[in-house]
C-alpha cells in the first residue's frame, strides 16, 4: 500500500487523485504494443486453420489454445492495464481466484463428462440384450 | 470507507491529519473501479460455465449438422477484426480523455460504437442464416450450447453499445468531469473484457470447431 502511494507522488499526479483515474496512466505506446501483439496472435491461428496448414485436431487444438492464452494475457496487460500493484493488489487477487474457479469448472466438467460419455458407449456394456 | 471519512471530517488538527491518511490510502473513488472489476470477474464465471457447457455438448450433433459444416470462418475473421479494432479505438478514446480533449474523445467513442455495431450486425446475419438452413438452437445440443455461448457474448456487446450511447450523451451535456471519466474507465474495462471473452470464443468454438 505504501508503495502504491509513493508511486502516485512520483508520477506527479497527486493533484488529480480525486478524479479516480489517476492511478491508471495510459500511453499510446502501450496500446499500440498491445494491438500489434494481439493482431499477430489473432491472424496466426486464423491463417493456420483457413489456409489448411492445420487439418486435424489434436496438437493443433493445443497450439490454438496456447495462442489464445497468450493473447488473453496481452489483452489483460496492455488493454485492461492489469498489474500486481493496481488497487493495492486486489485486482490481481480477484483475478487469480477467478482463474482457479474457471480452471476447475472447465477442466472438471470436460474431464468428468468425457469419461461418462465413454462409459455410456454401447460397447462398454456387457449385457446389451438385458437393457430395456 | 465513506463512513470513515464522514466520521473524521469534524475539524480539529489531529482529525484533519487522520482524514488525510484515510483518503490517501483508500482512494474511495477507485473503489468503483475495483467493484467493477469484481463484477467482471463474476461475469467471467458465467462465461466459464457456458464454455464448459459447450465443451461438454459441442460434439453432440444429434444427427444434425456438425460444427465443421455450419461455421464459416471468413465471417468470424471479419468479426474478430472489427472487435479488435474497436478495442484499440476505445484505447484512443481513453487517451484523449486523459488529455481532456472532449471532441476527439467523443469521435473515437463513436468510431468504437460503429465497429461494435458492425460486429453485432454480422453476428445477427450469421444467426439468421443458421436458423434459415434449419440449424437453429433447437436442432441439437451442439447448436443449443453454441447459440447460448455466442448469444450471451453478443448480448453483452449490445449492452456495451447502449452504455456507450448513454455516456456520449452524458459527456456531451456535462463534459469530461470526474464522474464521467470514472464511467468511461468502467466501460473501457467492460469493452476490453468482452474482447478477451471473444478470444476464447473464436479459438475454442470456431477454430477448434472447424478442425474437429
Amino acid at each position: 500500500m505504501s508503495d502504491h502511494t509513493q508511486h502516485t507522488h512520483d508520477d506527479g499526479h497527486h493533484e488529480h487523485a480525486h478524479d479516480g483515474v489517476a492511478q491508471i496512466h495510459v500511453t499510446l505506446k502501450g496500446y499500440m504494443t498491445g494491438f500489434v501483439a494481439a493482431a499477430f496472435l489473432t491472424i496466426l491461428p486464423f491463417w493456420l486453420v483457413m489456409s489448411g496448414a492445420f487439418t486435424k485436431s489434436g496438437p493443433a487444438d493445443a497450439f490454438i489454445l496456447l495462442l489464445a492464452a497468450v493473447q488473453i494475457v496481452v489483452h489483460m496487460v496492455y488493454f485492461l492495464h492489469l498489474n500486481a500493484k493496481s488497487e493495492g493488489g486486489w485486482n490481481m487477487l480477484a483475478l487469480v481466484f477467478t482463474i482457479v474457479l474457471v480452471v476447475i469448472t472447465l477442466s472438471g466438467s470436460i474431464w468428468i463428462m468425457y469419461h461418462l460419455n465413454q462409459n455410456m458407449m454401447p460397447s462398454m456394456m456387457k449385457n446389451v440384450q438385458n437393457l430395456p | 470507507m465513506s463512513d470513515m471519512t464522514m466520521t473524521v471530517s469534524g475539524g480539529s488538527g489531529a482529525e484533519e491529519a487522520l482524514r488525510f491518511h484515510v483518503t490517501e490510502d483508500h482512494h474511495p473513488e477507485n473503489a468503483t473501479l475495483l467493484g467493477f472489476w469484481l463484477y467482471l470477474m463474476s461475469d467471467c464465471l458465467i462465461f466459464a460455465c457456458l464454455f464448459a457447457t459447450y465443451g461438454v455438448l459441442g460434439r453432440e450433433y444429434a444427427g444434425g449438422p456438425s460444427a465443421k459444416e455450419v461455421l464459416e470462418l471468413p465471417i468470424v475473421a471479419v468479426n474478430t477484426t472489427l472487435l479488435l479494432l474497436s478495442s484499440i479505438t476505445y484505447g484512443f478514446s481513453v487517451l484523449e480523455m486523459q488529455n481532456n480533449r472532449r471532441g476527439p474523445m467523443m469521435a473515437w467513442l463513436i468510431v468504437t460504437w460503429l465497429l461494435g455495431a458492425g460486429f453485432i450486425a454480422l453476428e445477427l446475419t450469421e444467426f439468421t442464416h443458421l436458423v434459415s438452413i434449419g440449424a437453429g438452437p433447437g436442432r441439437s445440443a451442439f447448436l443449443s450450447s453454441f447459440f447460448t455461448l455466442v448469444g450471451t457474448h453478443g448480448l453483452h456487446v449490445t449492452s456495451g453499445l447502449i452504455w456507450m450511447i448513454v455516456l456520449l450523451v452524458q459527456v456531451g451535456k456535462k463534459g469530461l468531469n470526474a464522474a464521467n471519466k470514472r464511467r468511461l474507465m468502467c466501460l473501457s474495462m467492460f469493452w476490453h473484457f468482452l474482447d478477451v471473452v471473444w478470444v476464447g470464443v473464436f479459438s475454442f468454438v470456431y477454430l477448434m470447431g472447424v478442425l474437429s
